[in-house]
């Protein structure tokens, strides 16, 4: 059977030219490993200030505020870990096992308070607890006394910023437990309940254990957090790692030393990292039942359902409500003269920026992640994961180590073009836009990352062999398979990343340009000069644009809501 | 096999495909004329779609080449891109784009001419899959068979070289994989298309095939038509893979017959083996009738109602089981014991 099927193009196909598809794998891994590497190269540049012989600063630190810094970052873990633990396990085994009114409203709204940025939550309880704030005046109002007359717990202090650090980090242990309670067989419960244990027996005894790795999980995310922090401790005056390393570093003008600061606080953030890693694979093994079966809510009444609505109420009202409510009221205050030209600079600083960053991690994101697919060998892999390890390490660290190698290659241009045309290049690099934008980049990249990755590990290879099958070049694949169909996916790391560079604190703090304010900074500023009703404007600016991804991931979570109410 | 490469539209000499230091296929050789379906045959893990994926361009060659329409395409060191290769694929899973249309589907490939000769090639396509009129619809509104069609409807839409199919019925119902085997065969050979189909299912090769190759271990044990892979398997594993059957122990008295348990089995074909040699026989179960009047009663220890038939699995005195196909119209339980004989055969399988 002869049939000539191809009268159309073939006969012009290249018959001498052959093109030929060689294997991209070496020139290709070798350029996604140096990206890599440039990318981490912040951590490892804090890494390496270990190497360098300690110095007299570094001597002097070690035997007099060191100490001190350990102490203080283990109690703040130890009451923030406490405290997202008692928080966030309870809200979530009420929402997810109890019935009570207004369940479904708290199933989302108990994650209002991530939208909360520590330093921001401080500043409010600072405004609202003070001497001249509004509790303090009303209890002076109601009683008669006056000053020096009554104690009053001092919100600036170790307690307080355990306090402010766990009202608003402990969604990460809700949302974790939460999940984990909800995949958790109802059949194990009830095989509790026939073995004799009541509902709170079968609690202690089968659930919490089995969540438990879940547990672990959320709260070493919210203690790498609260090792992150640096507005609110150098605002409380708690001296911690992140301030040790600014007045090192800033104050005292050695930032050698300040590396070396921070390549121990890295120690601490590594630990974590490994518990964390530990317990969610514990987690995977953990879940043995195949079929999921609805869960079935303990129905609460009269005071049970009280209490739980109580409990549930209070971390959304003081992590959220009242902080919320006294940002507007300050905002409100300043209307006539808090939102003018200065404020409209400061948010279109914080929008490009922002807006900048999380343009340049979605596109090298796309670009690392599409590699490793392409390209899975084991180089670029690990390269990809090197990349991708910057969100954990605070933005202190990552600023003092964007710092270092910036002002040396500086330093070595100027001192070069010095010797060789004398003109003076001064520093071309250290304290720019783009130093700032790579520093974003180093942090933030592994959130874009893996919003993508998992959005692609969704398309079958089969997809891009179908599209290669009928003519299309890799990058052509891409273009016209993956991105139309991770389009939500693209959006959510956009976003995302758009967000925490809104928020981020200590890295923007210390690398913007001179005179190159964002929200964030001005915020701090004006809260550090005790003008914390000024500060209103910007903190509200900055919780609005936090709550975007609060309500896409309560969006998700009532979408997936396939538990059904008995 | 033709010795001239450039002649035959799918051609693939002495083909290695290594899987990191496992070859999964080895010494692959055939040719394919234009408009021939071959189907590659043989349980999971054998290297077939291995070589499928070879010859799509997806895997490189450790050994040999391949040559589409007079082209090398692969080499070792030189593979060709698969966008450049002009191969049509259909997937196991399809693989249709959930972001496009059925025309969108379609109309992927097509790339080069007016829109107006793209939007007449996507019509001509639908019509051919019986999806006039469903251009606009979207995969998921589809049904399984439905969607098999478009994504066979793009496969063929750039007029490729040959198409490869990827076990295109496993994720279809299986009472519907032989008719849809058999329509899908009719549409290529409408179009005369070259094709490659790979499956672990018989069925579906025999209604699908011109030309079948069987493949255990990476290696092409058997190439050729159903019919003589079934009543002329050119080794054990052939012979137990395709159809059904047990080999008997025999002595062989001359080209004809040859002496067994079940009394001298015969055959008009005549064989090449010495008078006196020791060997296997091949007892298909149709080779056995029912017979009452038989010396040889055989005992009754599986039997299987096929409707028309039942397929019994028996015992013989001396332990040996066969199978035996006999009309459903008489009935034996398990555990009786009736009597067997063998009819004259056309061939004799045997194996020394």
């Amino acid at each position: 059977m002869e049939v000539v099927l191809n009268q159309t193009p073939n006969a012009a196909a290249p018959s001498g030219r052959r093109v030929v598809w060689r294997r991209p794998e070496f020139a290709s891994g070798l350029f996604i490993g140096t990206l890599a590497l440039l990318l981490a190269l912040p951590v490892l540049v804090v890494l390496g200030s270990v190497l360098v012989p300690a110095s007299e600063v570094w001597r002097h630190l070690a035997s007099s505020v060191l100490p001190d810094y350990v102490a203080n970052s283990l109690l703040l873990m130890l009451g923030v870990g406490l405290g997202t633990l008692f928080i966030g396990v309870g809200t979530a085994w009420l929402t997810t096992l109890c019935r009570f009114p207004g369940r479904r409203l708290f199933e989302w709204a108990l994650l209002l308070p991530m939208a909360m940025p520590a330093y921001i939550i401080a500043y409010t309880y600072t405004g609202l607890l003070d001497y001249a704030g509004p509790v303090q005046t009303l209890l002076r109002d109601w009683t008669g006394w006056g000053y020096g007359d009554y104690w009053f717990p001092a919100i600036r202090s170790l307690p307080g910023a355990v306090l402010m650090l766990s009202l608003v980090l402990y969604p990460y242990v809700y949302l974790l437990a939460r999940a984990a309670f909800l995949s958790q067989s109802v059949a194990v419960l009830e095989v509790g309940r026939t073995l004799g244990n009541g509902p709170w027996g079968a609690f202690r005894r089968v659930a919490l254990p089995l969540a438990r790795p879940a547990i672990v999980a959320g709260v070493t995310l919210a203690l790498m957090e609260t090792l992150a922090d640096y507005g609110t401790v150098q605002y409380f005056g708690v001296a911690t790692f992140t301030t040790g390393i600014f007045r090192v570093w800033l104050g005292q003008g050695e930032p050698a030393a300040a590396a070396q600061l921070a390549a121990l606080l890295l120690v601490f953030v590594l630990t974590l990292i490994l518990v964390e890693r530990g317990s969610r694979r514990q987690a995977r093994y953990h879940h043995t039942a195949q079929r999921h079966q609805p869960i079935r809510r303990y129905h609460l009444h009269g005071w049970g359902a009280f209490g739980a609505l109580f409990v549930c109420l209070l971390p959304l009202l003081f992590g959220f409500l009242v902080p919320a409510g006294q940002l507007a009221v300050w905002s409100w205050t300043r209307a006539a003269t808090g939102f003018d030209a200065r404020f409209l600079s400061l948010t279109l600083n914080s929008l490009s920026l922002a807006g900048g960053a999380a343009l340049l991690a979605l596109i090298v994101a796309l670009l690392l992640a599409y590699a490793q697919r392409l390209i899975p060998t084991s180089l670029v892999r690990s390269s990809v994961r090197l990349a991708g390890m910057g969100y954990a390490v605070p933005g202190a660290v990552i600023a003092i180590g964007v710092m270092l190698p910036f002002a040396w290659l500086d330093n070595a241009l100027d001192a070069w073009m010095r010797a060789t045309f004398g003109v003076s290049t001064g520093l071309l690099l250290s304290g720019t836009l783009f130093a700032l934008l790579f520093a974003y980049l180093a942090r933030f990249l592994s959130v874009s990352l893996q919003t993508v990755e998992s959005g692609l590990t969704r398309i079958r290879p089969a997809m891009d062999e179908a599209a290669r099958s009928l003519g299309l070049r890799p990058a052509q694949v891409l273009w016209r398979v993956h991105v139309p169909l991770l389009r939500g996916s693209l959006l959510t790391a956009l976003l995302l990343v758009f967000v925490d560079v809104i928020k981020e604190l200590p890295a923007t703090l210390a690398l913007r340009p001179f005179n190159f304010d964002t929200l964030a900074v001005r915020a701090y500023e004006l809260a550090s000069d005790e003008r914390l009703a000024d500060a209103g404007p910007a903190a509200l600016t900055i919780v609005l644009a936090g709550l975007v991804p609060v309500v896409l991931l309560s969006r998700s979570i009532a979408r997936s809501r396939h538990v059904q109410s008995p | 096999m033709s010795s001239r490469p450039e002649s035959q539209q799918l051609v693939l000499r002495g083909v290695d495909v290594a899987y990191g230091e496992h070859l999964a296929a080895r010494a692959i050789d055939f040719a394919l004329t234009s408009g021939e379906i071959a189907c590659l045959l043989g349980p999971s893990g054998c290297g077939k779609t291995t070589l499928l994926r070879a010859i799509a361009g997806f895997e490189p060659v450790a050994a040999g080449e391949i040559w589409l329409h007079g082209r090398r395409v692969s080499a070792p060191g030189e593979t060709l891109a698969p966008e450049r290769r002009r191969v049509g694929m259909l997937f196991q899973d399809f693989a249709l784009f959930p972001h496009l249309s059925v025309a969108g589907n379609i109309g992927f490939g097509l790339r080069d001419g007016s829109n107006a000769r793209k939007r007449a090639r996507i019509a001509e396509l639908l019509e051919l899959i019986g999806l006039a009129g469903a251009g606009e619809r979207y995969p998921h509104e589809l049904s399984g068979g439905m969607q098999q069609r478009v994504a066979l409807a793009r496969a063929l839409a750039p007029r490729p070289e040959a198409l490869l199919l990827d076990e295109p019925f496993s994720s279809l119902d299986a009472e519907r994989r032989e008719q849809l085997a058999r329509e899908i065969r009719d549409l290529l050979k409408r179009e005369g298309v070259t094709a490659v189909l790979v499956t672990h299912d018989q069925h579906e090769a025999f209604a699908m095939a011109d030309v079948i190759g069987v493949m255990s271990e990476g290696r092409i044990r058997q190439w050729g038509r159903a019919f003589d892979l079934y009543h002329e398997p050119a080794d054990r594993f052939v012979a137990d893979f395709i159809g059904q059957g047990a080999r008997l122990r025999g002595t062989v008295l001359d080209g004809c017959r040859v002496d067994t348990e079940l009394g001298e089995l015969s055959c008009s074909h005549p064989h090449d083996l010495p008078s006196g040699v020791t060997v296997e026989v091949l007892v298909r179960p149709d080779d056995l009738v029912h017979d009452d009047a038989s010396p040889i009663q055989a005992q009754i220890l599986e039997r299987a109602f096929r409707g028309a038939d039942f397929l019994y699995r028996l015992r013989l005195p001396s332990g040996a089981e066969v199978l035996s196909l006999a009309p459903s119209h008489q009935e034996h339980a398990v555990g009786d014991r009736i009597g067997v004989s063998a009819r004259t055969m056309r061939h004799l399988v045997l194996f020394r």
